[in-house]
């Protein structure tokens, strides 16, 4: 049996101990996801407690055909997009580069190159203030980009079941969590005092 | 990615919005052996890659929030309800 199962199983039976580490380990990841959508973080937490009781009635019924982890973001991602404001959905996604075009010559090669950084982040002593910042830029980025990076960067979900809970193409995937990954790399070069 | 395959070079402002889709083996093996190339060749575009992929990892340990307590309960005390 596998863990899903398992874990599946206990929820059936009524294991409060199993729904409690379900909540610890997804209800606050669902509320940065939800807020993407919403106005307001009071909203975001009626969505993800609707989500929850969207769990609770449907499990008997969950046919594990995904993750029980890629279901429960589809429940909430479903949610949360009814109670958000109808927006912009499939807008076609243009050309758009990500790093400031004056930073290269004329013939496509670097002008101003990016200066050295890395090593900085993994050895900073504030290393969980680098960690804070991003955090922050991330919630700050336009929704489509931010549902992206979090399922897939912050939660480490497949490129399958992401484009699964979001409905996106595969490849309007890779633009959004490029941009969205682009921005915080330029963020944490300007952080770090290069360029 | 079309748009600059029919280029006979990678030119590094192509190469910064391809580490994506090489990082998730998304391009064709014609285009990713000519972004290897230009790899090779640069050293500023090799930097922006290793960049990108401390960026992810730096994303990777955001740690979820804590959990206040009677949110918990609460969740517990539906869940409680509907297994009675």
């Amino acid at each position: 049996m596998s863990a899903d199962e398992e874990l599946l199983r206990r929820l059936r039976a009524g294991d409060e101990t199993a729904f409690a580490a379900l909540v610890e380990q997804y209800h606050a990841p669902m509320i940065r996801l939800a807020t993407a959508y919403v106005p307001s973080r009071a909203v975001a937490e009626e969505v993800v407690q609707d989500t929850w009781l969207g769990l609770v009635r449907g499990i008997d019924r969950f046919e594990g055909r995904s993750s029980l982890k890629t279901w429960l973001f589809r429940i909430l991602v479903n949610r949360a997009r009814t109670a958000g404001p109808r927006e912009r959905r499939h807008l076609p996604l243009g050309a758009g580069e990500t790093v400031d075009p004056d930073r290269f010559q004329a013939d496509g090669q670097w002008a101003v190159p990016p200066a050295p950084w890395t090593d900085d982040v993994d050895d900073r002593l504030d290393a969980a203030e680098v960690v804070g910042r991003v955090r922050e830029l991330i919630d700050a980025l336009p929704a489509g980009q931010r549902e992206v990076v979090l399922l897939r960067d912050v939660e480490g979900l497949s490129s399958a079941d992401a484009c699964s809970i979001l409905g996106v193409s595969e490849g309007n995937q890779r633009v959004l969590l490029h941009r969205g990954r682009a921005r915080v790399r330029r963020m944490l070069e300007l952080e770090l005092g290069k360029v | 990615m079309a748009w600059w395959s029919r280029r006979r070079a990678v030119v590094c402002r192509e190469a910064v919005e391809l580490v994506t889709d090489y990082l998730e083996d998304a391009l064709s093996r014609r285009d990713r052996q000519r972004l290897e190339a230009h790899l090779a060749d640069c050293p500023h575009c090799s930097e922006y890659f290793e960049q990108f992929r401390v960026t992810i990892r730096t994303i990777g340990r955001i740690e979820p929030d804590e959990l206040a307590p009677e949110i918990r309960d609460d969740l517990i005390e539906l869940y409680r309800r509907w297994s009675a």
